[in-house]
């Protein structure tokens, strides 16, 4: 009960099935308040799914799944639950392409979300501000009148990083963020991920031990659906079964 | 773009667009009405009927922009919008007739008497006063395309899908109109308008007036439009249109927005039928038809989609094409508009305003609703 | 079946088949004789030639008997001979009383009427009831069976005693007796025996037995009136049974039309996700290549005319095909992604096609001939079926079928199926996915041409042919479920029953209208329709 009360995202029992194949299966998982936590596991393991279930997308057979201990995101749509403090990054960047950079992060910002709060939108002088020091942040203040769909992979990247940044929330989910990048854009994503993780807590589906290393935080190891291993980087990678996991059987 | 405090933000496109509609409707009236018939400035009133039509269809143009260009609804259903706003202005022209119908009935409109109908259905009850009609005009369009709306956006109903009940629910609507009990007329329709505020629908000065009144409603039309695309809403539209699901994990209530702009260019589209029908002259339920509704969504496609400006030219540029092949050639313009459509969708995405101004262009966006991201999505899945 | 034709042919032409029975011609000319005493005979004589009419039990006379009955046997003065004359405006229509043959207009003045009296009238009803009821040929005794059982002639009843003891085929057996309870019910017989009667008009258990017990029940009183009521509200669920089947046959026929209209886009939409709103002309296409060949064939060879559709089936599906591979070849492929363009791009291509069938054939509706193995109808219990449907849904179901049978068996399936679920991974094991694309496409464009050969037989042949299907078939595709077959079957037969079933209460329009608003709606709860394949690849 404790661990629940003292959690900011708590997962407990989710089961996902399409089709009679168990995406999800019985996994548990708690993430404590300022945390950072990466989640690794071979392909189909269930990272994607997990993802789509935190955040909406998709609503789990059984289990529940809350946020800060009360908010039952099984019965919230993406954006309520949007709302509510979580941000997503996709694997793949998916920024806005045909807004500029700046809109990019305006529509990221975070306030009101209603239809006519929108139609009569004006940025404030704080806003601005806010929306500098995110540009700064992810180092694109020089493009910022430049269209999304004109930036580098990597840049694209950053840019989602941003919009997650400007959008302030509790929690974020990143996606493989160094998926496609240059070894000095991996390392500096990293210093940037453990940069926000000072202020939100974090869950990084990584792929790439090295950058899963970087970030020198607490692991989780997902596998068919459910959790194999858990602990710092060196305690999961000795674990017998995720060395059969990742290593073939 | 750094187009500096151009005219209220309109862009250089959009002053020049508005400029000339001033001028044309100026203009167009006081040609046809102060310019003696014998004079080669004479603009005749059949030329004036005609762009009035145009003009119409140049705002029922702008509507589907609005939801196609903007937010990736393609909507194959806009023509019943546009028939309903006209149905709900003819049905005050029929009252207008009073007793001067062929029974000189003063209660009940021609076609009721035909039809032995003792009292005018409720439904007809209001629509003496212009004022109520013009109520219903944005009012009819406009609750048909929330409730539809809503349900549809809810359920997320996207893309083809989407495409294709719009087109269902407009061709529902024609089989439902074409019926006599409905009360509209049957098959055929609404005619025979007399006046309108006691002005006959037939002088050449009250043709004039509508002509400017349609210039008039397509300017407005267009700043609306204009206002609700540079907003941020706009952007979050044009944001749902590339990214659907982006946009909501960022917390928008996307089927929120689609609906307003959904109803918004409803409206618009049944303001640009109401001022059609006394134009015309009658409204019948083929106004309806399925192929009505995809003819307009080529206009705007022609005309350059998601440009505002260009959806108008559209429509404008293909009706003057119609109207000079159907003349000359009435065999082969089903040829060329089917023509249109291929080349259009193979060889000008972007329509004539992506040719004219290429420095607009923008970098390959995604127009459709959002596979690109759905596949990505998926592929990530993976 | 040899029974029932006999019987239909002694219905149409009584005359004629006795002329032609050798017995009966030789009885003729005596029979002319007879009929022709009548003219100048007392009503004693006139009497005596009705029974010796009567006992000669030859059918021959019956039409001259009834005419006299009826007061229309008439002297021509000119030649003295006697005619069957019935009133015709001012004037009279005169037709022999053995054959039937039309002798003409006469002037009222130029007739003379053969008189009759009651007396008469009876023994005239007499000798037709025994003529007819007891005739030799089955198909005479089982008309004048279903004539007394209409007029319910109390007179009747000891004839029909006599034809039901002498009579050997069962069906007429039981029409006898049904004809004499219907008979007895309009007497004062003892409440048993009608008793007894109701029950024998109740097994009948249609339309016209619900009418005779309606009179029973209002006339009568005590127990058959009791009884005959209960016998209507039995017949009349009886009824409403036939009739909700017959309205699912209705409603299977058309969604057997509906299924042909959309299982080749079941194909390209369903299989493929090609929005091909052009379809519906690969239909018209198939249509007016089976009117070709059977133009062709009225003018070379009109003896193949009874398999001209089946010439035709090959050549549709080789020529819509074509035009199919054509159409994904030059437009659709480079628009594969974009579906909404591929929409706009193929709706501007039907209105092509459209207008190029209305050039070459006109505009009007071309007449397709039905072969004769497709024509006519049968009875099957309360239920009448004709040909024409039972071929289509035989013919819908085959081609379902065969369409199943390629996908899951056959080479080319698989590879389809292997390109539409991961192109790149089937494109590196060597298929070639274009050409894949391209003969899909065919494939689906190929069996709406084979469509429109069976709708060429229910529908007009016109160039709007096409566009009058494409909605209903892009309804039964998105109800179905999307890239499932079997869906589209289930869609298309759910949707034609539905449909029959409203439309006696709301009317074919209404009818229509309610089913694509419920369609809308049912997109709304399932926007991927009834059986839609689930998975993480079509959750987003």
């Amino acid at each position: 009960m404790t661990e629940l009360a003292n959690s900011l995202l708590y997962l407990d029992g989710v089961t996902v099935s399409f089709d009679g194949f168990r995406a999800l299966n019985n996994l548990s998982l708690v993430v404590g308040h300022g945390e950072m936590r990466a989640i690794i596991g071979p392909n189909g393991a269930g990272k994607t799914t997990m993802m789509d279930v935190i955040t909406g997308k998709t609503r789990p057979d059984k289990g529940d799944v809350l946020f800060h201990g009360a908010h039952d995101l099984t019965r919230l749509d993406e954006a309520a639950i949007a709302e509510l403090g979580i941000g997503r990054k996709f694997q793949r960047p998916t920024v806005f392409e045909s807004h500029t950079v700046l809109d990019n992060i305006v529509l990221a910002l975070e306030g009101p979300r209603g239809v006519f709060s929108s139609l009569f939108a004006r940025l404030t002088g704080p806003q601005r501000d806010r929306i500098d020091e995110v540009l700064d942040t992810i180092r694109l203040g020089e493009r910022r009148n430049e269209l999304a769909g004109s930036l580098s992979h990597g840049q694209k990247q950053w840019l989602e990083i941003g919009m997650l940044l400007a959008q302030d929330p509790a929690l974020l989910l990143v996606d493989e963020p160094a998926a496609g990048m240059t070894d000095a854009e991996t390392a500096e994503t990293a210093v940037l991920l453990r940069r926000i993780a000072e202020t939100h807590s974090v869950v990084v589906v990584e792929h790439d031990m090295t950058f899963v290393r970087d970030l020198g935080v607490r692991v989780t190891v997902l596998h068919e659906g459910s959790v194999l291993a858990e602990g710092s980087l060196d305690q999961v990678s000795a674990d017998e079964r995720v060395i059969e996991v990742y290593l073939g059987r | 773009m750094p187009l500096g405090p151009m005219f209220l933000g309109l862009g250089r496109t959009g002053v020049v667009f508005l400029a000339a509609l001033a001028v044309a409707a100026v203009a167009v009236p006081v040609l046809n009405l102060a310019v003696p018939p014998q004079s080669a400035w004479h603009v005749p009133t059949t030329t004036v009927v005609l762009f009035g039509k145009y003009l119409c269809y140049a705002l029922l143009a702008l509507s589907i922009d609005l939801v196609w260009g903007y937010c990736g609804i393609l909507s194959l259903g806009h023509g019943a919008f546009f028939a309903l706003g006209g149905y709900a202005i003819g049905m005050h022209l029929m009252r207008e007739i009073g007793s001067r119908g062929v029974y000189g009935n003063p209660e009940l409109p021609d076609f009721m008497v035909f039809l032995n109908w003792k009292e005018l259905p409720w439904y007809w009850y209001g629509f003496d006063h212009l004022w109520f009609a013009v109520l219903m005009v944005l009012l009819v369009p406009g609750l048909l395309a929330f409730v539809f709306g809503a349900f549809a956006f809810r359920s997320r109903v996207t893309g083809v899908y989407l495409s294709i009940i719009t087109q269902a629910m407009t061709f529902a609507l024609m089989l439902a109109f074409f019926r006599n009990d409905m009360g509209f007329g049957g098959n055929n329709g609404l005619t025979d308008f007399k006046d309108v505020l006691g002005i006959d629908l037939q002088k050449d000065s009250t043709r004039a007036g509508l002509f400017a009144l349609s210039a008039l409603a397509l300017g407005a039309g267009f700043l609306v439009c204009r206002a609700i695309v540079s907003s941020k809403l706009g952007k979050v539209l044009v944001a749902v249109r590339d990214a659907e699901s982006r946009t909501r994990f960022i917390g928008y209530r996307v089927e929120h927005y689609k609906l307003f702009v959904f109803t918004v260019s409803a409206m618009m589209a049944g303001v640009a039928g109401a001022l059609y029908v006394p134009q015309v002259g009658i409204i019948n339920p083929s106004e309806f038809a399925p192929a009505n509704s995809i003819e307009a969504v080529i206009w705007v496609a022609v005309g350059g989609r998601g440009t505002l400006v260009g959806a108008a030219l559209g429509a404008v540029v293909v009706n003057i094409g119609k109207s000079w092949f159907t003349g000359a050639l009435p065999e082969l313009w089903l040829f060329a508009l089917g023509g249109l459509f291929v080349f259009v969708t193979l060889f000008l995405p972007k329509g004539l305003l992506g040719v004219l101004r290429p420095r607009a262009a923008k970098p390959a966006p995604a127009l459709d609703d959002e596979p690109a991201v759905r596949v990505s999505e998926q592929r990530a899945a993976e | 079946m040899s029974f029932w034709t006999n019987a239909r042919r002694a219905v149409l032409a009584v005359s004629v088949l006795l002329a032609l029975q050798a017995a009966a011609l030789a009885d003729v000319n005596t029979i002319r004789a007879r009929v022709e005493a009548l003219a100048t005979a007392d009503f004693a004589a006139k009497e005596a030639i009705v029974s010796e009419l009567a006992a000669m039990g030859d059918a021959t006379a019956v039409p001259a008997l009834r005419a006299f009955g009826d007061g229309d046997l008439q002297l021509r003065k000119s030649d003295g001979k006697v005619v069957i004359a019935v009133r015709d405006g001012k004037l009279y229509r005169a037709s022999d009383p053995i054959t039937g043959e039309d002798l003409g207009e006469v002037d009222r003045k130029l007739l003379d009427k053969i008189r009759v009296n009651n007396n008469l009238r009876r023994a005239v009803r007499a000798a037709i009831g025994s003529l007819t009821l007891l005739s030799k040929d089955p198909g005479v005794r089982r008309q004048a069976a279903e004539s007394v059982l209409k007029s319910r002639d109390p007179g009747a009843i000891d004839t029909l005693d006599e034809a039901i003891a002498a009579e050997t085929v069962p069906a007429i057996r039981r029409l006898l007796e049904q004809a004499k309870a219907a008979a007895v019910l309009q007497t004062d017989r003892p409440e048993a025996e009608k008793l007894a009667a109701v029950r024998v008009i109740a097994e009948r258990g249609d339309q016209e037995a619900k009418d005779i017990l309606a009179a029973v029940a209002a006339s009568a009183e005590g127990d058959v009136k009791t009884a005959a009521a209960k016998a209507i509200a039995l017949i009349e669920q009886t009824l409403a049974m036939w009739a909700a089947v017959q309205n699912v046959w209705y409603g299977l026929s058309l969604g057997s039309v509906l299924l042909l209209a959309a299982i080749g886009l079941a194909i390209t939409f369903g299989v493929m996700g090609v929005i091909n709103m052009a379809h519906g002309e690969m239909v018209m296409i198939g249509a007016y290549v089976t009117f070709m060949v059977q133009e062709l064939i009225r003018t070379s060879a009109p003896w193949l005319f009874d398999v001209s559709l089946v010439i035709a089936l090959p050549l549709a599906f080789l020529t819509a095909g074509a035009v199919g591979v054509a159409i994904e070849r030059g437009i659709i492929r480079w628009l594969y992604g974009r579906p909404l363009e591929t929409l706009l791009a193929t709706w501007g291509l039907s209105l092509i096609l459209q207008q190029a069938v209305r050039s070459l054939f006109g505009p009007t509706n071309r007449e397709v001939g039905a072969p004769s193995w497709m024509s006519g109808a049968f009875d099957l219990g309360g239920l009448t079926l004709t040909y024409g449907r039972v071929w289509i849904i035989v013919f819908a179901i085959a081609v379902f079928a065969l369409l199943v049978v390629v996908l899951k068996r056959t080479a080319f399936g698989l590879q389809m199926r292997a390109v539409t679920q991961n192109r790149r991974m089937a494109s590196s094991m060597g298929i070639r996915t274009t050409w894949v694309d391209a003969l899909t496409f065919g494939l689906g464009s190929g069996v709406a041409g084979v469509a429109g050969v069976a709708l060429s037989q229910i529908d007009n042949v016109s160039p709007n042919l096409g566009q009058s299907y494409i909605i209903d078939s892009f309804m039964v595709v998105v109800f179905g479920g999307v890239g499932n077959l079997w869906g589209t079957l289930v869609g298309a037969l759910t949707l034609g029953v539905v449909n029959k079933f409203l439309e006696p209460y709301a009317g074919a329009v209404l009818g229509k209208i309610l089913v694509l608003v419920f369609i809308i709606l049912f997109i709304q709860k399932r926007p991927r329709g009834m059986f839609a394949l689930k998975g993480r690849a079509v959750e987003s």
